[in-house]
């Protein structure tokens, strides 16, 4: 018997235990999959809470519910991977040892690398939406907050989900109005880009939607300290942005668990090839999702086009062969922006998002980089393909692993 | 697209950074500099480029947090040196793409 280790039971890796679970020979192969907790979070709806349009049972399941069954689920800490002998150590000191390991142990927010972020003012004018906790929190504050400067803050790149902040500068923008209060907010986007977004195409068309709404944006803004008391976010440059609410995306982390193996980068990412998703750490190591350091973006999505990719070359490198190159950083995101709105891109490693339609050539009915209501409905149609084809790993209806370009408006 | 800089035809991108290292030299580094508001640059300033080129060839993204760990310059100096926007002035100014933040 042959031993598959998967190292998350997240987005990733549960979508990784069931593809392999149909790709492997149950005969050959006993397929193990650890994660620390019991509820599988859908983070896309983390947006919606503050607002009160997803209720927290709306985003939560038990990992367990998608587990397939064959698929040998731990709870336990991981504590350490030890790549010379093959072997990963847990908290309560069980060893598992494989012949190949699956590492997607996700990306975490990390509110203690910024001065004066935690503390006394945190979760009472200082909050995340990217946690659960931080999303409910900032729902509370929400229901009967009197107004004044609200800024919406990136504390350093990359970040998963990198649109979600200017999303939730969009729904600000939406909720407020209909409060009958957007006279007596001020909103604010502070980032460390040069520009709403860092794609030059869609910065424009997100830029003009923020310009539109009467938002206001900070650019090239790297945040150095935050003085809870004074209510200002200070940058290395001496800048100040003064605020009343401060809704922070904090710096995104790898787990410390590639530390303490001594194989993350410097936030503790994995270093990865870009295209097999084979990692740079050993030959018998893969990874996928957030924990990678691909410059793709961390999405779900991108996870879900790096599943189908990653099972083959589980399945070549089985067989001894050459690893397929293909994944191609494909990313396809719905933004919200409000007023039951939405944005769709669709974009990879070498080509940036522009207008057209998706996913059909010249019909859509989807329309990439322009607001429309169907796209919204995109987006929360989202939730349930999340649960009910993504993480089982269903087939996608003619969405490809690799980014197609057929219908944009490349010029 | 080809620009002229500090007396040598170079080829650029759209927003002015150089599309071949080899082009480069210490003359270009420094009217690049001058044009981004950077009137005096010194060997502190020419210790990050290295840094940044170096780490250009080896492949790996460069990030703020990233050159402050460097061991050349934390942070706050990195900012001094290249006011406003560090990343995209030094790499500008070393030869290098600009940076990408993963998206
Ligand atoms: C606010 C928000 C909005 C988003 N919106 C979108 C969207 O609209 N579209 C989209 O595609 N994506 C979106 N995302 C991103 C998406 O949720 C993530 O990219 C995706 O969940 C990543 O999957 P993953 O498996 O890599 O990591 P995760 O799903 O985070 O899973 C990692 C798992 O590893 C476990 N783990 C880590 N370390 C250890 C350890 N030491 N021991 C045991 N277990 C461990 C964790 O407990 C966790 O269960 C959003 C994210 C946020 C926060």
């Amino acid at each position: 018997m042959k031993n598959l280790v998967i190292l998350g039971a997240g987005t990733a890796g549960t979508m990784m235990a069931s593809h392999l679970k149909k790709k492997l020979n149950i005969s050959d192969w006993t397929i193990t999959i650890v994660d620390q907790y019991k509820t599988h979070y859908y983070q896309p709806g983390f947006l919606f809470l503050p607002f009160d349009t997803y209720k927290p049972e709306d985003v939560k399941k038990t990992i367990d519910e998608f587990i397939p069954k064959g698929v040998k689920l731990v709870r336990e800490k991981i504590d350490i991977i030890d790549k010379d002998s093959d072997t990963v150590v847990l908290e309560n000191g069980t060893k598992l040892k494989y012949d190949i390991l699956i590492l997607a142990t996700g990306t975490k927010t990390a509110p203690g690398e910024v001065e004066g972020m935690l503390g006394d003012y945190w979760y009472k004018t200082i909050f995340d939406f990217y946690t659960f906790e931080g999303a409910l929190a900032l729902r509370d504050k929400l229901k009967d907050w009197k107004g004044g400067k609200m800024v919406v803050h990136i504390t350093e790149m990359p970040i998963k989900c990198p649109v979600a902040p200017l999303e939730f500068a969009f729904l600000a923008d939406s909720f407020f109005l209909k409060k009958g209060m957007r006279d007596k907010v001020e909103i604010t986007y502070v980032t460390p880009l040069s520009a709403a977004f860092t794609k030059e195409k869609s910065s424009a068309a997100l830029g003009h939607l923020l310009k539109e709404k009467g938002i206001k944006i900070v650019p090239d803004f790297a945040v150095e300290h935050i003085d809870g008391e004074k209510g200002v976010i200070v940058d290395y440059g001496g800048d100040e942005v003064p605020f009343d609410l401060l809704v922070t995306i904090p710096t995104n982390m790898g787990d410390e668990v590639m530390l303490r193996s001594g194989f993350g980068d410097d936030l503790n990412y994995v270093p990865t090839d870009k295209n097999t998703l084979q990692t740079t750490v050993k030959e018998n190591i893969f990874a996928i999702g957030d924990c990678t350091n691909v410059p793709a973006s961390k999405a779900g999505s991108v996870a879900h086009f790096q599943a189908e990719i990653l099972t083959e070359n589980i399945l070549l490198y089985i067989d001894g062969k050459e690893l397929k190159p293909d994944f191609d950083g494909h990313a396809n995101c719905f933004i919200e922006t409000g007023h039951g709105k939405a944005l769709l891109i669709d974009f990879n490693y070498d080509y940036e998002p522009v207008k057209g339609k998706f996913p059909f050539a010249g019909i859509g009915p989807l329309n990439l980089l322009t607001e429309s209501r169907l796209n919204h409905w995109g987006k929360l149609a989202f939730r349930w393909i999340y649960w009910n084809m993504l993480l089982p790993a269903r087939k996608l209806p003619f969405i490809t692993p690799k980014m197609s370009k057929s219908g944009k408006n490349f010029d | 697209m080809e620009k002229v800089i500090a007396g040598k035809s170079v080829d650029v991108d759209t927003n002015g950074y150089l599309t071949d290292l080899s082009q480069w030299n210490k003359d270009i580094a420094i009217e690049i500099g001058n044009e981004e508001g950077i009137n005096e640059v010194t060997p502190k300033h020419f210790e990050v480029l290295t840094y940044l080129q170096e780490q250009y060839k080896k492949d790996i993204a460069l990030t703020i947090r990233g050159v402050g760990k460097s061991g050349v310059v934390d942070i706050k100096e990195l900012y001094t040196l290249f006011p406003k926007g560090p990343l995209k002035i030094s790499s500008k100014m070393a030869g290098i793409p600009r940076p990408k933040s993963c998206i």
